[in-house]
């Protein structure tokens, strides 16, 4: 505590600065809210006002899980603060559409208090909680995190150039059942099966309206991944507001990039720069780089040290999203490169002003 | 082009308060408080007693060995009490007492004036030292003694902390538009003791009127010695000695070191002013200019007053306030000290009074750390105040003494910038001592 003493005319007493910045930790927390919802919005309009069942059931068990964990304890209860409430709306945003509420409850509250209070509450865990909750999701419940997409028609996604496309009925519906990453991953098997020629499913989803539906977000996927454009605004939100900084985003996207791109030059992929692209605006990727990577308490502190997060959350994705198991990859990258955010700021420290260059 | 340095905060900057208002006399008060401990190091040894009469300026406190400064009647009239009254950090300093009475104006601009040019080094050191000058910016160090550099360190430039960048506070401004010839004389002679040839005056760029004020003089002013304005980027601490210098030439004062170690001596606009007086006129250092502001002030302003002047009498004086103030700080309001009392009298070091109300005075709990690493982009001394916070809170000290916490410049720039509010500057105050104790 500062230390007051009043004295005859009640002067306050403390030590300087006698000055305070406005901005606060509880305007930080509803600022990141703020620009979660342009993307949340779009969800609904999406999928129907059914997806706020999750939304709310997500943000009222993180909010409720912190309170009772906290009650329980006999510590402060402290989810004014909003911070409870970021972590149950980024957890909705990353789990299906039609995931089962009970399984997003247990989530928030595996969230809370097993990756963040046990840790020691706000400020001292060392996973972004909304991540290993999801992490903790899909490890339990395979099926319900990662088969139940939003069907899409094809016309919804690609327009006209479905008329003009060389693929068949049959063969449409293999790409538009799952999100474009597991499409990309997984439909170029399933269609040589079939004895469709590839380029034909190259055409199609590099086509421009299949770009224009990644950007959009009329796509499947999670709940608050898909919309590129509606993160991007948030994102924009949040470093006007100086609530993040460049340096993880841009570091982590184009990191995904180069990587991705030399892996299709040096494959001779056919489309290299529109893979490239297709992978930048696929998955969870803004959502991640924006969002859940510029996480405070899970990131480094320095600016090189975000730079090194980024470059570092951009290689694991890239690995994942090309040789791994999973087609997408964004949400481990970030929960291993958090593991090694003491490392890094430890060998980021920087030169004490009137050091000599170590 | 604008010069800068790495790190730091743009605080909203309240100058519209004074920034335009020129200088006026408040009036001497009835009786004058003049501590004798006004400076860094030992405390003058009193020279009068009760009973005596003295003269304005007449020396009232004698250094007491060499890291120690005069203290001189700020008005003429009769010592009525040596004792301890309250001082500033709620502390009790031996104070002579004067009650005023008889005649002013010993010292004129238009009295005969010394033709310094004609004095030796040494003379005008000595001069200096005898006039009680220390440095005016707030640190209140002795000035003789900071333009008494050891054989060993060899001095080439110096540089003049015209940057003003505490929020609120326009005196010096304020001195650089009124006073650029005197101001411009004070160097040469700043110079002349030094035996140097070359400074710089640094200026934040929001003092536009100031710099083309000095510019102005400069073109006219006959010059042997290199004289240049430096326009400062406005940014805080850009006044802080290290920062200042880094600003300007680029050189880094070693860490536990001092500016002299990179061949520079620092003076602020004020003290420069000082010299001036006290070499030209005579005038050992009784009064000074300072900034009386804050929203609830009814005559904000800058003023000349004379030192040992009661803050209480001060108020009376330019009009009273609009409310209770919550709190007074001396200074300004990043580095400046709270007071505990009205009663406290200005002294040497002070360069303005901010009045506080209730609505202005944030009194917040403190959060936990949440890494933002915001106080980390604003150190300009590159520490991690985050990391030194938490291990402090955890009475780590074996991880505090790797963090370098005594390269701390105190400019308050974490704890100002921290959304958790944790008071980041004052832990690292408290780790000070704490070593310092156990050393």
């Amino acid at each position: 505590m500062t230390t007051e003493k009043n004295s005859k005319p009640e002067l306050i007493l403390s030590n300087p600065p006698h000055l305070r910045t406005d901005q606060s930790l509880r305007k930080i927390m509803w600022m990141v809210v703020i620009a979660l919802l342009p993307a949340t919005a779009y969800s609904v309009y999406l999928y129907g006002l059914k997806v706020l069942f999750p939304i709310i059931t997500a943000i009222i068990a993180a909010v409720a899980a912190e309170a009772l964990y906290q009650a329980l304890m006999k510590k402060p209860v402290t989810v004014s603060d909003g911070s409870a409430v970021i972590t149950g709306l980024l957890l909705a945003m990353n789990v299906p559409p039609d995931a089962p509420i009970w399984m997003i409850a247990i989530g928030s509250a595996f969230a809370i208090i097993i990756a963040k209070q046990l840790f020691g509450g706000l400020g001292f865990n060392i996973f972004n909680p909304a991540l290993a909750a999801r992490a903790f999701l899909i490890a339990s419940w395979p099926v319900e995190m990662t088969a139940r997409w939003h069907k899409f028609s094809a016309t919804n996604v690609f327009s006209t150039d479905i008329i003009n496309s060389c693929l068949s009925q049959k063969a449409l519906e293999v790409v538009t059942q799952a999100t474009p990453l597991a499409a990309l991953k997984e439909a170029p098997a399933q269609l040589k099966e079939m004895y469709t020629p590839i380029s034909c499913f190259y055409d199609l989803i590099f086509s421009t309206t299949s770009f224009k539906s990644l950007f959009i977000g009329n796509i499947g996927g999670c709940i608050g991944e898909t919309s590129v454009l509606f993160l991007l605004i948030g994102g924009l939100f949040l470093l006007y507001k100086r609530v993040i900084t460049w340096h993880i985003p841009v570091a982590f996207i184009s990191t995904v990039a180069v990587f991705i791109c030399i892996y299709y030059l040096l494959t001779d992929f056919p489309h290299p720069l529109k893979g490239t692209l297709y992978h930048i605006l696929s998955g969870g990727l803004f959502l991640g780089a924006i969002f859940m990577a510029t996480d405070m308490v899970t990131s480094p502190v320095t600016e090189k040290g975000m730079i090194i997060f980024g470059v570092g959350c951009g290689i694991i994705t890239s690995v994942i999203r090309l040789w791994g198991g999973y087609p997408e990859g964004v949400s481990y990258s970030i929960l291993l490169m958090n593991a090694t955010v003491p490392l890094i700021d430890r060998y980021t420290k920087p030169r004490i002003f009137g050091e000599p260059e170590s | 082009m604008l010069i800068s340095f790495k790190g730091g905060i743009h605080p909203p900057e309240n100058k519209g308060i004074t920034e335009d208002i020129a200088f006026s006399n408040l009036s001497v008060p009835h009786l004058c408080y003049i501590p004798l401990q006004q400076h860094t190091g030992k405390p003058a040894k009193p020279v009068v007693q009760i009973g005596d009469s003295v003269l304005e300026g007449q020396l009232i406190g004698e250094a007491d060995g060499f890291i120690s400064a005069n203290v001189h009647a700020s008005v003429p009239g009769k010592v009525v009490e040596i004792q301890e009254y309250p001082t500033l950090n709620s502390k009790r300093d031996l104070c002579v007492v004067i009650e005023a009475e008889g005649a002013f104006s010993t010292f004129h601009e238009n009295a005969s004036q010394i033709e310094w040019e004609k004095l030796d080094k040494d003379e005008i050191v000595n001069e200096i030292s005898n006039a009680g000058i220390v440095g005016l910016g707030g640190a209140a160090f002795p000035t003789a003694v900071k333009l008494s550099p050891p054989e060993s360190k060899r001095i080439d430039t110096l540089i003049i902390n015209g940057a003003e960048c505490e929020p609120y506070l326009t005196v010096d401004d304020m001195l650089m538009q009124t006073f650029p010839r005197e101001i411009l004389e004070g160097i040469r002679i700043t110079l002349k003791a030094l035996g140097i040839e070359r400074a710089y005056i640094g200026i934040e760029n929001n003092k536009s009127k100031a710099i083309a004020s000095i510019k102005r003089e400069l073109s006219r002013m006959p010059l042997t010695e290199t004289i240049e304005v430096s326009t400062l980027k406005t940014k805080y601490p850009q006044g802080a000695e290290k920062q200042l210098i880094y600003s300007i030439l680029k050189r880094e004062v070693p860490s536990g070191g001092l500016p002299m170690d990179t061949g520079i001596v620092v003076q602020n606009v004020g003290t420069i002013f000082a010299i001036r007086e006290a070499i030209v006129l005579k005038k050992p250092l009784f009064e000074r200019y300072i900034t009386i502001t804050g929203r609830i002030t009814n005559k904000p302003g800058n003023y000349k007053i004379r030192i040992g002047t009661r803050i209480s009498d001060l108020v009376e004086d330019c009009g009273g306030l609009k409310e209770n103030p919550a709190k007074i700080i001396m200074g300004g309001p990043m580095c400046g000290i709270s007071l505990d009392s009205m009663e406290i009298p200005v002294v040497k070091g002070t360069s303005g009074l901010l009045f506080l109300g209730r609505d202005e005075v944030a009194l917040e709990d403190y959060h936990t750390c949440i890494r933002c690493g915001k106080c980390v982009s604003a150190c300009p001394v590159n520490l991690l105040p985050n990391e030194l916070g938490t291990a402090i809170e955890k009475n780590r000290m074996d991880i505090v003494e790797e963090l370098h916490p005594f390269d701390c410049i105190m400019c308050g720039c974490c704890s100002y910038i921290c959304p958790s509010k944790r008071p980041l500057s004052h832990f690292i105050k408290l780790a000070q001592e704490k070593l310092r104790k156990r050393k």
